[in-house]
């Protein structure tokens, strides 16, 4: 279970494939869910033998907070985006702008389409 | 064609970024969040410290500064694939050398 919730960010993000729809991740906590099952069941089942009647109990809480987080993280919080109802669209103009590189240098919209270049701007959140 | 990348990020840390990851495209740094306002792809308070940053979106802009395609995702972790844009680029014949 904890595979799978923390394995998202470091490796599953890198692959549109297992990005988009997080089917990895979500086959991890499948087989993990699988394994405390049958763990559960030998704990409950035959105590005598096992034990750990409390501590799967614990784990098992603490395993379903993980996947209510990564599901919570993934199908809600994923998905709070405003409308960007004031961005300009298709057919208008796209406002210039000068702003500093990554070397500190100025560069402007202008200057990005010159020499009948076609320019894709990427907004991003940052903080990568 | 060109690519330049925008956010609230200073160019130290875009700098660091290239460094890290190899990118070649510019990295522009707005972190008054400006242009990203003008752009209407402004979100508020889901930066550090509440502080606005931008949400993902993609504008692909021709050689005249006439906006062409725009992609605004409705999921932080879903953008437009590099494929994607290739075929819009092809669809509304726009040159896409360098």
């Amino acid at each position: 279970m904890l595979v799978a919730a923390v394995s998202y960010i470091p490796i599953f993000v890198r692959f549109p494939v297992t990005r988009d729809i997080p089917w990895a991740n979500l086959l991890l906590f499948l087989a993990g869910g699988w394994m405390l099952a049958a763990g559960l069941k030998r704990a409950y089942g035959a105590p005598e033998r096992y034990g750990g009647k409390v501590s799967g109990a614990v784990l098992s809480a603490l395993a379903l907070a993980l996947f209510g987080l990564f599901c919570w993280g993934n199908f809600v919080f994923a998905r709070h985006v405003p409308s960007a109802s004031g961005a300009p669209q298709a057919g208008q103009p796209a406002p210039d702008f000068t702003l500093a590189d990554a070397n500190g240098k100025p560069v402007s919209l202008t200057e990005l389409r010159q020499s009948n270049r076609t320019v894709l701007l990427i907004f991003y959140r940052g903080y990568w | 064609m060109a690519i330049a990348a925008i956010s609230v990020d200073s160019s130290a840390e875009s700098r660091k970024l290239c460094q890290d990851q190899g990118y070649t495209f510019a990295f522009l740094s707005d972190p008054k969040a400006e242009v990203i306002r003008r752009y209407g792809v402004l979100h508020r308070g889901a930066g550090e410290n509440g502080r606005d940053i931008a949400r993902p979106a993609e504008f692909l802009v021709d050689a005249k500064g006439v906006v062409r395609w725009v992609n605004l995702t409705d999921d932080i972790r879903i953008r437009a694939r590099p494929e994607v844009v290739l075929k819009e680029i092809d669809y509304l014949q726009l040159p896409s050398g360098t």
